[in-house]
């Protein structure tokens, strides 16, 4: 978070290499952790369902997404897809009555093993092919959803063909999870554990190698980084946090699993966030996913209000329009002016501020 | 058998139409290694924009005409302002300029069609069905088709004959010794740009006349990445090769699998196809290996 260096000086190794190295970083994500503590207290509805709730899970899934294509450089566009399995495979559990956490983290584990199937091209291809190979799980996953899901799932509680489930209510350790406000907080726990492990994975062995294939995968394996293994890894874990994610959706935000959710357009949405937040970087994946969230309800408010102002009333085809054209217009702009996003913007406000305001 | 020759044949016919979607993305990678995600949106933009013109009124020739401006001032815009700043980017970077664009794209046909609803491309096209022995066929579909190849002789023949076809040649050979000789990429690129906007509006106003002007034209262009995957995503050959496999393959699977499982097979088909060959032979029928030197 933010650093103000001068003074500090490490005389451990243990606080040298600590998550947060300096006071004023450990200060600040405290204060943000009671602000995410404090702010469902002053929430409406209306916060929870559109704003808050799908910030928590969409950014386990884009989290998962920058390890993946972020650190170790491998596109998926079919994030989507390993969305879908977690979501699905935690609803079907939860339905034969297996506890709800273990529901969560099982979907995951499912879900990386998808991805790690449709990870196995990346043993001989790599960027453009690649990104087709998981491009491929994007068509081949829901349409196998579609044919496996009314199998398993008993009759009477699937829906619409078979593909759409209800699951039924979570409960954890004997309560249940019902309302918005508990939703939320057990969203922000599972968040919370996710991110810390992004952070401490991208600083081991793990996380170097990963950014070693992405710089130059020949020249990692040169210098004796087994890039099959890594490669294999990084589908694994972003599927998994895909998979977690799904599960929180489908229970928390959407309150069904429905398989027309999980499109190629969320995939490139989410892939979209973590290029617009930064690439690289887990704080650039909060960044991109509030992007994503809070733009179209920005564009929705300011363009009705315009109209409302300008006399004529603004359709909603138009501001879905309009969205489009402003989402497709801030990547390319921003992929030209600042590859690595928004993550770099608050980067560079923090290097103005390190030694400020002696900057010798 | 009159069944099979019959998936056989409207197969070959949306073969050869997949083809057409791949040979614009064929272009844009062959001089640029820019793979064009919004070649769907592209032909879905022209093909909007001829029916809108026909629909106020405007003879064929001008809708066409109409159709054919805007795509090459889309072409030589999305080059001047999208792709020459991000020459030397890495590949993902690229990929998302497309998609960016497909966005882009999406949203003005949005508002758009939401101003002027028009579904239909009217050219004046005979719209009953041939009769070739056992086989029916939609006439609008077997001149889509000819006009296809005949699109797909013409790039050949600029590739092979023409000054420009050699500069393109050169560039997709060796990007750094084309330019050391004289060759102006840039210029290159927004010729490929226009090239590929108006191989777009070939096959908007083909797949037009076939499924209506609707948004489903922007989905269809991803169905033209299984087929150049598997021809081999240099090979021009190689993606009309691979158009028709692709096509013959899911109509004929289609026909006799969707009755039994339920519909769908369509869908996913190509990609599946598109799994297998990345797996088994990651460079396509055609395409040129890549290999790498530290």
């Amino acid at each position: 978070m933010i650093y103000r260096e001068t003074g500090v000086h490490h005389t451990t190794y243990r606080t040298d290499m600590a998550l947060f190295r300096v006071p004023l970083a450990r200060w600040s994500v405290a204060g943000l952790l009671v602000v995410a503590v404090v702010i469902p207290f002053f929430a409406t509805d209306y916060w929870f369902s559109a704003i808050l709730i799908p910030f928590l899970t969409f950014t386990i899934a884009t989290l998962g997404l920058n390890l993946m294509t972020g650190y170790a450089g491998q596109v998926s566009l079919g994030h989507a897809a390993f969305i879908a399995v977690g979501g699905y495979t935690a609803t079907i559990l939860l339905i034969y009555d297996v506890p709800f956490l273990a529901a969560v983290v099982l979907g995951g584990l499912v879900a990386a093993l998808v991805g790690l199937v449709f990870g196995i091209p990346s043993a001989r291809i790599k960027g453009l092919y690649l990104a087709m190979a998981t491009l491929a799980a994007q068509f081949v996953l829901p349409w196998a959803i579609s044919r496996v899901v009314p199998l398993v799932v008993p009759t009477g509680l699937a829906v619409a063909g078979g593909d759409t489930v209800y699951p039924p209510r979570p409960n954890l350790f004997g309560l249940e999870i019902d309302s918005l406000f508990e939703r939320y907080f057990v969203s922000l726990a599972i968040l919370v554990v996710m991110t810390v492990f992004a952070m401490n994975l991208v600083r081991t062995r793990v996380g170097r190698a990963w950014v070693a294939i992405r710089d130059h995968d020949v020249a990692a394996k040169i210098l004796g980084v087994n890039i099959t293994h890594y490669k294999l890894l990084a589908f694994a874990i972003g599927s998994f946090y895909a998979g977690v994610s799904g599960a929180l959706m489908v229970f928390f935000y959407y309150g069904v699993a429905h398989v027309g959710e999980f499109n190629l357009d969320l995939s490139l949405k989410l892939l979209g966030a973590i290029i617009i937040g930064g690439l690289g970087s887990i704080i650039g994946s909060f960044f991109g996913t509030a992007f994503i969230i809070l733009l179209p309800i920005f564009l929705n408010i300011s363009l009705t209000f315009l109209g409302n102002a300008a006399g004529f009333q603004v359709s909603s085809g138009t501001i879905a329009g309009i969205e489009n054209i402003v989402f497709g217009a801030l990547v390319v702009v921003l992929l030209i002016v600042e590859p690595l996003g928004l993550a770099k913007f608050w980067q560079n406000v923090k290097d103005y501020f390190r030694l400020w305001p002696f900057s010798y | 058998m009159d069944f099979f020759l019959e998936l056989f044949v409207n197969g070959l016919l949306t073969g050869v139409l997949y083809a057409l979607i791949a040979l614009g993305l064929v272009l844009i990678y062959k001089a640029s290694s820019v793979l064009n995600l919004a070649v769907g949106e592209m032909a879905l933009l022209a093909s909007f924009v001829v029916a809108l013109a026909a629909n106020f009124g405007a003879p064929s020739w001008l809708a066409i005409l109409a159709g054919v401006v805007v795509m090459v001032v889309f072409g030589y815009f999305v080059e001047r302002l999208a792709f020459r700043p991000l020459i030397g980017q890495p590949v993902i970077s690229l990929i998302m300029a497309t998609v960016g664009i497909a966005l882009f794209l999406r949203g003005i046909y949005f508002i758009l069609s939401n101003k002027w609803p028009v579904y239909l491309v009217d050219l004046g096209l005979p719209v009953d069905s041939l009769h070739l022995g056992p086989v029916s066929l939609l006439s609008s579909s077997v001149v889509g088709g000819l006009v296809a190849l005949l699109l797909f002789g013409l790039v050949g023949y600029i590739y092979a004959r023409t000054r420009t076809g050699l500069a393109l040649r050169a560039v997709s050979d060796n990007q750094t010794v084309a330019l050391s000789l004289g060759i102006s990429i840039d210029h290159l690129w927004a010729v490929v740009w226009i090239g590929a906007g108006l191989v777009a509006l070939v096959s908007g106003i083909v797949w037009g006349q076939r499924i209506g002007v609707q948004f489903g034209i922007a989905i269809l262009g991803l169905k033209g990445l299984p087929v150049v995957f598997l021809g081999g995503l240099d090979s021009m050959a190689g993606a009309l090769l691979a158009g028709i496999f692709i096509g013959v393959a899911e109509n004929v699977v289609a026909g006799y699998l969707d009755p039994l499982i339920g519909g769908g097979t369509k869908e996913f088909l190509p990609f599946f196809i598109m799994l297998i060959a990345l797996w088994v032979r990651p460079y396509g029928f055609f395409g040129r290996e890549i290999i790498e030197r530290v």
